[in-house]
C-alpha cells in the first residue's frame, strides 16, 4: 500500500522539484516555503536529513523559486510544517526508495539488506562503495512521487525533535549580506516610486527641476501613466529626490482616509456581503438566559522592521524578479497579468527580508521594480521603500467588530452561540487578482476580483476561530464582509483569529463570572476535547492558577485558550499584569500542543514571538487616520519595547504525536484574550475594545 | 562640490568622496564600502538597525552625515568578530538562538557592545533599557536579553576582549 500523498506533493509530484544530489556529498532540498525568520529552512533540513540519512551539514535548501521549486502557494497560515514539510518528507522517502532499488540492482542483492549511513549505502552494515552520489546518474528523479517510500517511524528520527541550530542565523549575527536589501547586481540602478496616493489619483504636474536639484546627482524619470519612478546610480540621490517629489509632484483626484473612518464602528453601515455558517438560529427558549457583548479592534500594520525591497531585470525578453514576498508563484501570475507577459517569461526568486507577518509591501515593491525594469531593458533595478512609504502604503489588517450572542442554560453553560462579524477582507493578496500597488497607476491594470475572503473551509479570514471549540450544541457565524475600506486591507498573522479569540475568550470569562465559576474550571466543564483540556490544565499549573489574587486589586491574571483555525496547534496562555496609569505585563505562561515538533526551540521561538507581537497589538497598536494614514513611523506607530516585555515560560506537550500542527500563529489569539481577561480581573470591569490604551483604561474606571 | 573624508572603519583607514557631501554614514558603509552588516530600517534614527560605534559610542548611522565622522573611528558589526573569531556577544547570540528574522540583530549587538564596554555587570533591566532604542518586531526580546547576560558573564570571566 502506498501512502496517500500530502497535498503539496500531490500538486507538485515531480521529485526533482523537491530534492537533488548536485555534487558529491551534497544534497539540495527544494521547498516552495520561504524563510522570514520562522526557521522553516532549518526544519526542512532536519526533515530531509532524517528521511535520507545524511548529515545536516550536507544539505542546502533552495526555496521559493518559480524556476526550480514546487508551487506551494503562499508561505502562510502556519502550514509550512503541517503540510509543506510532510510533503518534503514523503518526497525524500520516495527518492530514497528509488536509490535503494538502484543500489540493490547494482549490488545484486535484496533491498532489505541495505541501509544508509550519511549517504553511504551499507549492505548488512558494511560499506558497498555505492553512495547516493555514485548512484545519482542512474536514478531518475524526474518522475512523479508514488508514496511507495515508507517514511521513518518516530522512533528512528534522529534530528527531528531536536533543537538544531538555525541555518540562517549566523549570517545575521555576523553582519553578512543576508537580506534582499544587501543584493547588488552589476550595472544596477536604484529607484524610488513617487507613489500614487490612491488608485484613481492622476498626475497633474511634475516639477522635474526641483527634484533634480534636490538629488544633487544625476537621476532619470520613468513614467507609465500615473506610475512615476526616479532612477539613478547613487541611492542617496535617488532617495533625496523621492522625498522632494512628495511635494514636487501634484496629484488630482486624491482621496485620503479620514479620522472619522478610523474606528471599527465605521464598518457597521457600509456596503457588505453577508455570509453565514453553522446551525440555524434557534428561538430563545424561556429556560435560557441571554448574553450579548460586542468587541472590536482597530486597523493594524505589519510594521516589518525592514521597509520592502525588490529587484528586477528585464533582459532578452525575460523578466527576473527578486522578492521577499510570501508566494513567488502567485506573484508571478499577478506580474504576468499586470505586465502582459506570459508566466513563462517571468522568473520570481525569493530572497530573505525581515519578518513580514503576512502580506506587507513585499509584493508591491517587487512589482515596482518590475514595472521600472520593463522600461530599462538590461539594467537591473533595485527599489527599496522608504519607512513612511511602508507604513502608509502596506496593506493593513482590517478593523473588526465581533458581536457575541449566547443563550445560557440553567447550569450557566452556553447552549447556543452566535458570532456576528463585521470586517474587510483578509485576502487582498496578489494571487486573487493583481492587487499590486504600482499596477493601479498604469494606464491599464487587471480588474480586481469580486469581494471575497479566505473561505471558512480553508481556515477562514475574518471568521477564523470565530467558532468556539467548546461543547456548545448550536453554533453559527454571521459574517458581514465589508467591501470598501478606507485603506487597502489584507492578511496579517492569524487573520481574524486574534479579534475572534479575543471576543470569544473574553465572553467565556464573562459567562464564567455570571455563573460564579473560576475561569479555568468553567472552561474545563464545557470542553471534552482531550488535547484542549490538557493545554488549559498545563498552563494553569505552570502559572499556579490556584494562587489567583482577588479581583479589582490592580494586579490581574487571565487565561485564554484556542486551537488555531480549530485545526492547527492548541495553545493556552496565562497572563499576569498590573494596571496603573498603563498596563504592565509581568509574566506570561503558555502550554502548547503542536503534535510532533520538528525543532522544539524553533517552535518555542515562534510561540514566544506570537505572544510578544500580540501583546504589542493589544497594548499599543492602532493605525490612525487623519486626512491620510497618520501612523507613518515608529513614533506614530509605537510597538512593544525591550523594557516592556514580560517574562515568558513556554512548555510543549504531546510532542511525539505523529502529526505536526502549525505553531506560528497559535499564541496571538489566546494572548490577546488572556490580557483582556487579566485587565478585567485587575480592574473589576471589562474593556472590550482594542487596543487597551490609557484613555480606554480611564474611561472604564470612570464608567463604573 | 565633492570632497574627500577620511575616517577609520573597523580599524582600517578609509577615504571616501560622496557625490552628495551630506550623504549619511550608513549609505557610505553599505554602498561605497560594501559593508552590508549595518542595516537600513527607517532613515529616521528611530529603530536602531543602523547602530554603529563612533569612537566607542553607540550612534545611529542612517541620518548622520559622513562628514561628521571625519577623523573618527567607526566600528560596525563586521568589526566585532567573525564566524572564525566571534565576539562573545555573537557567540552568546548563537548559543541562545537569539533572533528570528535577524534584521535588527546587527544594531542590537552593537548597542549591547557599547553597554558592556561601559557596564560589565548590567542587570536585566539595565540591558533592556539600553536596548530600548532598538526595535525587534519578531518578539525575540527575551532571548536577546539572555544572550547579552550570557556574554557579559563570559566577558567578566575573562573571555572578553
Amino acid at each position: 500500500m502506498n501512502a496517500p500523498l500530502p497535498g503539496p506533493l500531490k500538486d507538485n509530484p515531480r521529485l526533482d522539484r523537491w530534492l537533488a544530489f548536485p555534487a558529491a556529498g551534497k544534497v539540495t532540498v527544494h521547498t516552495g516555503r520561504v524563510e522570514f525568520g520562522q526557521g522553516v529552512l532549518t526544519a526542512m533540513t532536519q526533515i530531509a536529513a532524517d528521511e535520507l540519512d545524511v548529515a545536516l551539514a550536507r544539505i542546502a535548501v533552495h526555496s521559493g523559486d518559480t524556476a526550480a521549486t514546487a508551487n506551494e502557494g503562499y508561505t502562510a497560515g502556519s502550514q509550512s510544517i503541517q503540510f509543506g514539510a510532510m510533503a518534503l518528507r514523503q518526497a525524500c522517502a520516495d527518492a530514497r526508495a528509488l536509490f535503494m532499488a538502484a543500489a540493490a540492482k547494482a549490488l545484486g542483492c535484496d533491498v532489505h539488506e541495505l541501509t544508509v549511513r550519511d549517504g553511504t549505502i551499507l549492505r548488512n552494515g558494511t560499506a558497498t562503495g555505492e553512495t547516493y552520489w555514485t548512484l545519482a546518474p542512474r536514478v531518475n528523479l524526474a518522475v512523479e512521487a508514488s508514496g511507495a517510500g515508507a517514511v521513518k517511524p518516530l522512533g528512528d528520527l534522529a534530528t527531528v525533535g531536536t533543537s538544531t541550530a538555525r541555518v540562517d542565523l549566523p549570517d545575521k549575527i555576523f553582519g553578512a549580506p543576508a537580506f534582499i536589501h544587501d543584493m547588488r547586481l552589476p550595472g544596477m540602478r536604484h529607484a524610488r516610486v513617487v507613489r500614487q496616493p490612491n488608485p484613481h489619483a492622476t498626475i497633474e504636474t511634475i516639477d522635474e527641476a526641483a527634484i533634480r536639484r534636490a538629488a544633487k546627482a544625476p537621476v532619470e524619470f520613468v513614467r507609465d501613466g500615473n506610475f512615476l519612478a526616479i532612477v539613478g546610480e547613487d541611492e542617496t540621490a535617488v532617495e533625496r529626490a523621492s522625498v522632494v517629489a512628495l511635494n514636487a509632484v501634484r496629484w488630482a483626484n486624491v482621496e485620503q482616509p479620514a479620522a472619522s473612518q478610523q474606528e471599527a464602528t465605521w464598518l457597521l453601515q457600509r456596503p457588505m456581503v453577508d455570509i453565514r455558517f453553522g446551525a440555524p438560529e434557534a428561538p430563545a427558549s424561556p429556560a435560557t438566559e441571554r448574553f450579548e457583548a460586542t468587541y472590536s479592534r482597530g486597523y493594524l500594520a505589519h510594521a516589518s522592521i525592514s521597509p520592502s525591497c525588490g529587484l528586477a531585470l528585464y533582459k532578452d525578453g525575460h523578466l527576473t524578479v527578486w522578492t521577499h514576498c510570501q508566494g513567488v508563484f502567485p506573484l508571478r501570475g499577478a506580474l504576468a497579468r499586470t505586465l502582459k507577459l506570459a508566466p513563462e517569461q517571468i522568473t520570481v526568486q525569493h530572497v530573505q527580508g525581515s519578518g513580514c507577518y503576512g502580506h506587507n509591501g513585499a509584493d508591491d515593491a517587487a512589482a515596482d521594480a518590475a514595472i521600472v525594469a520593463m522600461q530599462t531593458p538590461n539594467v537591473p533595478i533595485r527599489i527599496r521603500w522608504r519607512r513612511e512609504e511602508e507604513f502608509v502604503y502596506e496593506p493593513k489588517t482590517s478593523a473588526m467588530i465581533v458581536k457575541v450572542r449566547a443563550q445560557v442554560d440553567a447550569d450557566g453553560k452556553p447552549s447556543d452561540w452566535t458570532a456576528e462579524i463585521w470586517s474587510g477582507t483578509h485576502n487582498g493578496r496578489p494571487g486573487s487578482g493583481a492587487n499590486l500597488l504600482g499596477a493601479y497607476a498604469l494606464p491599464e491594470h487587471p480588474a480586481d476580483p469580486p469581494p471575497n475572503d479566505v473561505p471558512e473551509a480553508n481556515g477562514g479570514g475574518a471568521t477564523r476561530n470565530a467558532e468556539p471549540l467548546y461543547d456548545i450544541p448550536r453554533k453559527r457565524i454571521l459574517q458581514h464582509l465589508v467591501t470598501e475600506t478606507p485603506v487597502r486591507v489584507s492578511s496579517l498573522r492569524g487573520l481574524g483569529a486574534m479579534p475572534n479569540v479575543f471576543a470569544l475568550e473574553c465572553a467565556i470569562d464573562e459567562l464564567a463570572a455570571r455563573a460564579g465559576r473560576d475561569p479555568v474550571d468553567y472552561r474545563l466543564s464545557i470542553t471534552s476535547d482531550r488535547r484542549a483540556r490538557a493545554v488549559i490544565e498545563k498552563a494553569a499549573a505552570m502559572a499556579r492558577w490556584d494562587a489567583k489574587a482577588p479581583a479589582g486589586a490592580g494586579i490581574g491574571r487571565g487565561l485564554a485558550f484556542a486551537r488555531y483555525k480549530n485545526k492547527a496547534a492548541y495553545s493556552a496562555v496565562v497572563v499576569e499584569l498590573e494596571v496603573g496609569d498603563e498596563i504592565r505585563l509581568r509574566h506570561v505562561w503558555c502550554a502548547t500542543d503542536a503534535g510532533l515538533v520538528v525543532n522544539p526551540d524553533g517552535a518555542i521561538n515562534q510561540l514566544e514571538g506570537g505572544i510578544i507581537q500580540s501583546a504589542s497589538w493589544v497594548l499599543k497598536e492602532q493605525v490612525r487616520f487623519d486626512d491620510g494614514v497618520a501612523s507613518f513611523d515608529w513614533e506614530t506607530y509605537p510597538v512593544l519595547k525591550f523594557s516592556e516585555v514580560p517574562e515568558i515560560d513556554i512548555e510543549l506537550i504531546n510532542t511525539r504525536d505523529p502529526a505536526p500542527l502549525g505553531v506560528g500563529e497559535a499564541t496571538a489569539g489566546p494572548t490577546a484574550a488572556a490580557i483582556g481577561n487579566a485587565v478585567s480581573h485587575a480592574l473589576g470591569t471589562r474593556i472590550r475594545d482594542l487596543p487597551l490604551t490609557r484613555e480606554r483604561l480611564l474611561a472604564a474606571l470612570l464608567r463604573d | 562640490m565633492t570632497q574627500a573624508f577620511e575616517f577609520e572603519v573597523n580599524g582600517k583607514r578609509v577615504s571616501v568622496t560622496p557625490a552628495i557631501d551630506d550623504t549619511p554614514l550608513l549609505d557610505v558603509l553599505r554602498n561605497t564600502l560594501g559593508l552590508m552588516g549595518t542595516r537600513f530600517g527607517c532613515g529616521l534614527e528611530q529603530c536602531g538597525c543602523c547602530m554603529v560605534l563612533i569612537d566607542g559610542q553607540p550612534e545611529k548611522s542612517c541620518a548622520k552625515p559622513v562628514w561628521s565622522v571625519a577623523g573618527k573611528s567607526v566600528t560596525t558589526i563586521e568589526g566585532l568578530g567573525s564566524s572564525e573569531t566571534p565576539h562573545p556577544l555573537q557567540q552568546a547570540f548563537l548559543d541562545e538562538q537569539a533572533g528570528q528574522c535577524g534584521y535588527c540583530l546587527s544594531g542590537i549587538i552593537v548597542s549591547a557592545k557599547a553597554l558592556l564596554d561601559a557596564n560589565p555587570s548590567p542587570t536585566r533591566a539595565e540591558i533592556a533599557a539600553a536596548l530600548d532604542g532598538n526595535i525587534c518586531r519578531c518578539g525575540s526580546h527575551n532571548r536577546i536579553l539572555r544572550a547579552v547576560e550570557k556574554a557579559a558573564a563570559t566577558m567578566r570571566a575573562g573571555g572578553g576582549r
